[in-house]
């Protein structure tokens, strides 16, 4: 006796395709959906803001009249910024990922230290702002200075970047580290030329993520208490300072028509420092990956 | 067992020429007791083969031996094993130096992501030699000593990853020879690999023995037949049997090994 029924299979062959065809249709809308709304909004933003995209938009400073508005000081202070992000979130994170990869050993509470480092990655980001008003700003008197903001972002990028880090280097193969092993090399030259190596390229890409995060986040630097309007450039890591999306909510709040504009060509200068910024790291990752 | 005792004495009385004495071995897996009071000497300049079915602690043992097999967090062993005398557990016996003096091939080719002349300086390298002209020389001597120079010798900059599986092999042979070992351990090295590959690593160890003690674990008994001088059959974590190949392969004295080596089970 056969279990297979192949006329009945033929005859429900048909319904089958059809739902296949469904959902193929069902998912296609999704990501149209998805891009579509980005379209719109892109075109939006550049319709508006590209006739303030002038080269005295980039030498003023704020301005209560949108003419004279200009992006200078949240543009370099957000430059500042990442100044301080980039290295303490990527010594800090690549660093503890190491630890809890090649050295942490596998107990109850080096599980319960990584599962709580996932769980910090969706803590919200105004919770991190209060931290780092409490520890940096006031306790640290650090002000709402470059410095303060920069270890707050930093705080808030930071598992990102390890959980990003921790992937990477487990993906690196035992094996290449038992022959490093094999050879008599000793921990910390396994990992520095052997792991970290072929690790780098998917650190970076985790770093990319967690940076652009940084740069385009708010709500930290508002707890914080950064102001927007400010006429000169920080001198220090202890100066004030305003950053580009502070800068673009402050435009974006007013009731003048022409700062909604202005804020829209804001808004085209952080996606061109987000797009500079990946660029860079991306030309890092694929020199590094060339080496082998 | 008895057999492989009386051995033991006889080879205790030119103990100048016995790389390894391992003595009451006994190795656990966290509660799994993976090896069982092992008992072995392994002479200078001879290829041993270690024979037996999957899961009979060989790879354990082999790894034992340059205390790789500490790489898994739930080891515990007891009992020792001497290298030119020196107990490798001894607590001021850094892993480092051992393995710079015992080399290890894998199951798996497994060349580092680099290129070919990397791979092969990596060992110096990490010993401390930077001297362009030595690294230079170390290359050319091991890929030669791998009998792979000739296939490879215009292409060093080349990533090791675009050879086949054999002469990644080699490659990762060359490599361990780059640090001048004085025995090398090689866990199932022609597993992964083609016939003719396999060929051309069993004749390359064949060469090796000259200059250096080979301890290969294998699956394939016609191998361990067709390159070693002396046989040890492992069974349930025990050594049952060790002895000249060629008595194991044609007198053996205990049954089981018989039964193994006829293909009756394993």
């Amino acid at each position: 006796m056969k279990y297979v029924n192949h006329k009945s299979v033929i005859k429900r062959m048909n319904n089958r395709l059809i739902i296949n065809r469904v959902f193929k249709t069902i998912f296609f809308i999704a990501t149209l959906f998805a891009l579509v709304t980005l379209g719109i909004l892109f075109y939006r933003i550049i319709t508006q803001g590209v006739g303030y995209l002038t080269p005295e938009f980039f030498q003023n400073f704020g301005s209560r009249f949108p003419a004279k508005a200009g992006i200078k000081a949240a543009l370099v202070g957000s430059i500042w910024l990442m100044c301080v992000v980039a290295p303490v979130s990527l010594i800090l994170g690549v660093g503890s990922a190491i630890y809890l990869e090649e050295y942490a050993k596998k107990n109850k509470l080096n599980d319960f230290i990584r599962m709580n480092i996932s769980n910090l990655a969706g803590v919200p980001s105004v919770v991190f702002g209060l931290l780092g008003l409490t520890i940096f700003v006031r306790t640290l008197a650090l002000g709402n200075s470059i410095l303060a903001a920069g270890l707050t972002m930093s705080l808030l990028i930071l598992p990102v970047i390890i959980v990003g880090a921790q992937e990477a280097i487990r993906s690196v193969p035992q094996d290449v580290r038992e022959a490093s092993y094999g050879m008599g090399a000793t921990k910390w030259q396994t990992i520095t030329k052997v792991v970290l190596p072929s690790a780098i390229p998917g650190i970076l890409t985790g770093a990319i993520l967690a940076l652009s995060r940084a740069v385009g986040e708010t709500a930290p630097l508002v707890v914080i208490g950064v102001p927007v309007i400010i006429q000169f450039l920080p001198e220090n890591l202890l100066s004030q300072f305003t950053a580009l999306p502070m800068q673009i909510y402050d435009w974006a709040k007013r009731p003048q028509q022409e700062f909604q504009y202005v804020a829209s060509a804001g808004i085209l200068v952080l996606m061109m420092f987000l797009l500079i910024m990946n660029s860079i790291a991306i030309f890092i990752r694929n020199k590094f990956q060339k080496r082998y | 067992m008895v057999q492989s005792l009386e051995k033991g004495s006889i080879l205790q009385n030119e103990s100048s020429s016995i790389v390894y004495n391992t003595q009451q071995l006994n190795l656990w897996y966290g509660n799994h007791h993976a090896l069982k009071n092992i008992d072995l000497q392994i002479k200078e300049n001879e290829v041993t083969a270690i024979i037996g079915p999957s899961g009979c602690g060989k790879s354990t043992y082999i790894k034992t031996l340059n205390r790789m097999v500490e790489l898994v967090p739930t080891v515990k062993t007891s009992g020792q094993i001497l290298y030119r005398e020196r107990n490798i557990f001894d607590a001021d016996y850094g892993v480092e130096e051992l393995r710079t003096k015992v080399g290890m091939v894998f199951q798996k080719p497994n060349p580092f992501p680099k290129s070919i002349y990397d791979n092969i300086a990596y060992g110096p390298r990490i010993h401390g030699i930077k001297n362009k002209k030595i690294l230079d020389e170390i290359v050319e001597k091991s890929l030669r000593g791998a009998a792979i120079w000739d296939e490879v010798k215009d292409r060093l900059n080349t990533n090791a990853y675009s050879l086949s599986g054999g002469q990644q092999q080699r490659i990762c042979i060359a490599r361990c020879l780059a640090i001048e070992p004085d025995v090398i351990l090689m866990d199932e090295p022609t597993s992964a690999l083609d016939p003719i590959s396999t060929l051309k690593v069993e004749e390359l160890i064949q060469e090796l023995k000259q200059d250096y003690s080979i301890i290969i674990v294998t699956h394939n008994m016609q191998q361990a037949a067709r390159i070693s001088d002396r046989t040890a059959f492992f069974l349930n974590g025990e050594v049952v049997e060790f002895d000249d190949t060629d008595v194991i392969f044609s007198t053996p004295e205990d049954k089981r090994t018989e039964d193994y080596i006829s293909g009756r089970f394993g």
